[in-house]
């Protein structure tokens, strides 16, 4: 083991390759290390961003079906109380309707009976005054008792 | 094996010698360039190792290369995947232990992690094939060593590299007189105050000695360590293969034993290449940290 120039060649030969490495290997290979790494951590924090979202979205979604629901519910017991008030506004009016009708029924009637009661009392007091006249006129003057005759057809 | 062949050495000495010589090549004193007669020379190189590890440096580059560029941010593929397993790992470490903002101490680390461990895979090559085939069949090559972390003079060699790193970085975060302060001032800080100034020159010969054996062993223990972890895998490696020369039962115990050294020197391997990658972090880190 002679120490010779063998030295020097070696030292030159690692400069040169330390050199090469160092200019056109380790740049490309730690570069695309390092853009995964990039890459990578970037995926990570999407995720995380992404899953953070959907929760929040969950939520919104959540508050918005429950307003809805309130809402459906406010519409439903508002058309409700509305169809029992229509209900009860229109039992209110087919009474006043009946008790109207009604009135004017027994009026119409009332007025019919009258009118017939006139009628019949005109006829009445006409066939009675007829008949005693047929009578009077057989047996006497009519004129004596025509006071009688009246107040007879005043009662009918 | 090689003992079998006609051009083979003879005995089990020469086989192991054999084994541990480079292929070099130098320049002799009266200025040609010559082949394996270098005994001695410094102005030699190591043919073998530095064809090896500059052809496993590349094919690190140019394989890491072709799958960044085919790599895809969305979708990776296994192969990318792989890789990428690679860079985080050498990344992390990188991002444990140095607190500075550099843009060269990762990739640095992930070239000597790769390059390395490639460097000493090449171990667990039976040592016969690839020299064989070479020197019989191809070009008639008389030496190689396949594993460049076992010469010292690459291992030396990266180190030097991480020395003159720490230099830098000490320079860079502290400036031009850090380093010298740090070895003047520690471990033992100097009193300029009343009589004990009289002790301060002491205490600062005394630091400037331990400090500066400790930076210079700091390269050392780095490259010696793989060298000797690397060079004793190989030795052994060498020492089981010299069974297979023996009869057929030799040879099968050594079948035997070469397949549990090399699932143990998997783990050497791979530990070497992480321990040259952490201690060059650390020592950079502590190069270019401040007070």
């Amino acid at each position: 083991m002679d120490l010779n120039a063998t030295i020097i060649g070696q030292t030159i030969a690692m400069i040169v390759f330390v050199w090469l490495c160092a200019k056109f290997l380790w740049p490309y290979i730690i570069d695309a290390l390092e853009e995964r790494q990039q890459q990578i951590d970037d995926g990570l924090k999407a995720a995380d961003k992404s899953q953070e979202a959907l929760v929040k979205a969950a939520a919104e979604a959540d508050e918005i079906v429950a307003d809805a629901r309130k809402q459906a519910t406010s519409i439903l017991d508002q058309a409700h109380s509305r169809a029992n008030e229509i209900v009860a506004d229109g039992k209110a009016d087919g009474v006043k309707e009946r008790e109207r009708q009604l009135a004017a029924a027994k009026a119409e009637i009332e007025q019919e009976a009258n009118r017939a009661r006139e009628e019949l009392r005109g006829q009445v007091s006409a066939i009675a005054i007829a008949s005693a006249e047929k009578i009077l006129n057989r047996e006497i003057d009519g004129k004596a008792h025509d006071d009688i005759l009246g107040k007879l057809a005043q009662e009918l | 094996m090689a003992a079998e062949g006609g051009h083979g050495p003879a005995s089990s000495a020469e086989y192991i010698t054999h084994h541990l010589k480079n292929l070099q090549y130098c320049k002799t004193e009266s200025g040609d360039w010559v082949w394996n007669e270098c005994a001695g020379n410094f102005w030699t190189i190591n043919v073998d190792s530095m064809f090896w590890s500059v052809f496993l440096g590349t094919v690190f580059f140019f394989l890491f290369r072709a799958i960044a560029k085919k790599s895809s941010v969305g979708k990776p593929t296994k192969v990318q995947a792989a890789l990428e397993i690679i860079v985080e790992f050498v990344d992390s470490s990188v991002k444990d232990t140095f607190h500075g903002t550099s843009r060269l101490i990762a990739p640095l680390a992930l070239t000597i992690f790769v390059w390395v461990l490639l460097m000493n895979v090449m171990d667990l090559v039976p040592v016969d094939w690839i020299p064989v085939v070479l020197a019989q069949w191809v070009f008639g090559i008389p030496y190689m060593k396949i594993v460049p972390t076992t010469d010292v003079n690459v291992t030396f060699g990266m180190s030097f590299a991480v020395f003159f790193l720490i230099l830098y970085y000490t320079h860079k975060a502290k400036g031009p007189l850090a380093l010298w302060y740090d070895l003047a001032m520690h471990p033992i800080a100097p009193s300029f105050k009343g009589p004990a100034i009289i002790a301060a020159p002491l205490i600062i010969l005394f630091n400037l000695i331990l400090e500066i054996v400790a930076l210079f062993a700091k390269p050392l223990s780095l490259s010696l360590r793989l060298f000797g972890n690397m060079f004793a895998g190989e030795l052994i490696f060498i020492l089981i293969a010299l069974m297979f020369s023996g009869n057929i039962i030799i040879g099968a115990m050594g079948g035997v034993a070469h397949l549990l050294w090399a699932a143990f020197h998997l783990l050497i391997v791979t530990l070497q290449a992480f321990i040259f990658m952490m201690l060059t972090i650390v020592y950079l880190s502590l190069a270019s940290e401040k007070h």
